[in-house]
């Protein structure tokens, strides 16, 4: 992770003066059009209903209304800042679980022999390779059975659970020096001790690293919510959207409002903590 | 019996001590996984057997929904979508990571602030990011007409002219896709020894010959695996096509933006036929594993390991 972040000399050796222009301005030109539809959202939430549909587009407003949309989102969607609460709750029931159930089993598997753990542990792994789009109905059958539907146990609980985190923790943990942990447990700690005071606080880069790729999956799920809640009490922030969205009513500028709220704390999250995200999908090569 | 069970856990009271505590910390985990995803799995391949429409119980018919799945027209378009969506964004989006990633990988100033605005789109819901390209691609007041205007093309409507509507939802999802597999480039850039292109400039080799017989061999590997992740997130585009179509015709007008995915999603959701539409997942997994087990077994003849690698 560290040689990501570093500069690092080149190794395709120093450019001439116009090959370095050419660089910065392609460069510039791929990031403005990664860039533009954030600026997008962003001038289309304050215009005036009125600059919406100008000829040519004002790419900024003339007269911005940004609390004024804002004020009218909450006149379209009156829960809207319930469904925002609605995903916090949900991204962090998730995520605190997995940090709770994972870092458990991964120090289970790292550190412990028992009958038939490499046999559970491949079991576990094989999960990984199920798309979740090919369970996604027998998934809302078992909920449905459970009678779980339109509740947070539904949105939280399974979520709770992680293959994917399973095995990053595993990895993060077996390269703690064993001799470490062993000078713990003579002195007559108990496993839990000892997770909990040596290795847990020796992997927070790669906790931290996997928490944030899960806050992140967590608070953009759509398709599972979209399924198991239809009520407007356990409505996630992403089906609130489609909800406008499928609205043709709903006027631009309040959409791209609702878009831009349901972005920022992902944002905020990315620019505070980017090294993490970077390292996170460094580190599994997997999104999940 | 007691015994033969004490003998299982381990042969001292020590090791079985050890042994119970093991188990005892991965229980939750493992309980859990297999309970709500391992149950799911098993429960596809029964459900693809019976027709359900979840009032009445299931009935089991055998191999009729896959034998619906043949002679079915909606099915073969939306087999057929995934596979153009998949041929528009896998190439789309490992291109221009490793273009990104390589230009990147050059000594820059502001190299930090780049690879952000590359990697900001990664982080963003594809719901929210969906709902702003349906206004970026709307015909007459959207920012992308305003800026073809002058092409003269006329009034294009991206999302409702069935040959048109696989464009939008790959961009958004190429746009999506690039910083996460120009980070994983990057790394892999990063693990090219310096030397190496040190000799092939002694050995007079230029830029291109270097990037040609140095970076992309080195790179394969890392390649290997943003290609494979590509087409698995390709074949399960969803949000997407939802959110895009949702304000003209759900699906793409007569289906033409309709995906393996989405397809499920309606012929069980909408249409409560979710034995069918467990049969189309089934497809789905079944297409996405071959299509993987492929392409391992293909990769000796592009992939270039290390010796010690494997």
């Amino acid at each position: 992770m560290r040689r990501l972040m570093s500069l690092r000399r080149s190794p395709a050796g120093g450019l001439s003066l116009p090959g370095q222009m050419l660089l910065y301005c392609a460069l510039a030109a791929g990031a403005l059009v990664m860039i533009m539809p954030f600026v997008w959202m962003a001038s289309t939430a304050c215009k005036p209903d009125v600059e919406l549909n100008k000829i040519p587009v004002r790419w900024l407003p003339e007269n911005p209304v940004c609390l004024g949309n804002l004020q009218q989102l909450y006149t379209t969607s009156p829960h809207f800042n319930r469904y925002m609460l609605n995903s916090a709750l949900v991204t962090a029931g998730r995520t605190l679980g997995q940090l709770i159930t994972c870092s458990l089993a991964a120090y289970g598997f790292a550190r412990f022999r028992f009958p038939g753990r490499d046999v559970i542990f491949a079991l576990c792994l094989g999960l990984l390779m199920v798309p979740f789009q090919a369970i996604l109905i027998p998934e809302y059958m078992l909920i449905r059975k459970l009678g779980w539907l339109n509740t947070f146990r539904a949105l939280i609980i399974p979520g709770t659970f992680s293959a994917f985190a399973l095995f990053l923790l595993r990895q993060a943990f077996l390269q703690i020096p064993l001799e470490i942990e062993e000078a713990a447990i003579i002195d007559g700690a108990n496993p839990l001790r000892v997770l909990w005071h040596i290795t847990l606080p020796l992997s927070v880069p790669a906790l931290a690293a996997f928490a944030v790729i899960t806050v992140q999956a967590a608070w953009n799920d759509f398709l599972y919510p979209l399924v198991v809640s239809s009520t407007p009490d356990t409505r996630v922030v992403t089906i609130g959207i489609a909800l406008l969205q499928g609205e043709r009513r709903t006027p631009m500028n309040l959409l791209m409002m609702g878009s831009f709220l349901a972005t920022l704390p992902m944002l905020a999250l990315f620019v505070l903590l980017q090294r993490y995200f970077i390292a996170g999908i460094s580190m599994g090569g997997v999104k999940r | 019996m007691r015994s033969a069970l004490l003998q299982w856990l381990g042969p001292t009271p020590l090791s079985r001590r050890h042994a119970l505590w093991g188990m005892a910390l991965v229980a939750p985990n493992v309980l859990g996984l297999m309970f709500f995803f391992g149950i799911p799995v098993l429960m596809a391949f029964s459900t693809s057997f019976q027709r359900w429409n979840a009032i009445t119980p299931p009935e089991f018919v055998g191999f009729a929904n896959f034998r619906r799945l043949l002679a079915d027209p909606n099915f073969h378009q939306a087999f057929l979508n995934t596979l153009k969506l998949l041929a528009l964004v896998v190439p789309g989006e490992v291109v221009l990571a490793l273009l990104v990633a390589v230009m990147l990988n050059q000594p820059l100033r502001a190299r930090n602030l780049f690879r952000t605005a590359y990697f900001l789109p990664v982080v963003t819901s594809t719901v929210a990011a969906s709902v702003v390209w349906t206004s970026i691609f709307q015909p007459r007041y959207g920012s992308l007409s305003n800026l073809l205007a002058p092409l003269g093309l006329g009034e294009v409507r991206w999302l409702v002219d069935p040959g048109l509507v696989l464009i939008p939802i790959a961009v958004v999802a190429i746009w999506q896709r690039i910083g996460f597999d120009m980070v994983l480039f990057l790394a892999g850039l990063q693990a090219i020894p310096a030397e190496l292109y040190e000799a092939a400039r002694i050995d007079g080799a230029g830029r291109w010959q270097r990037f040609r017989h140095v970076t992309l061999p080195l790179l394969s590997p890392t390649t290997f695996l943003v290609v494979v992740l590509a087409v698995i997130n390709g074949f399960q585009i969803f949000d997407q096509v939802y959110i895009m179509t949702l304000r003209t015709v759900p699906g793409g007008v007569g289906g033409s933006a309709t995906t393996l995915t989405y397809y499920l999603y309606r012929r069980a959701f909408t249409n409560s036929e979710f034995g069918y539409a467990s049969a189309v997942a089934l497809v789905l997994f079944a297409a996405i594993l071959l299509v993987t087990v492929f392409q391992l077994r293909i990769q000796r003849f592009w992939v270039y390991y290390e010796a010690g690698e494997t």
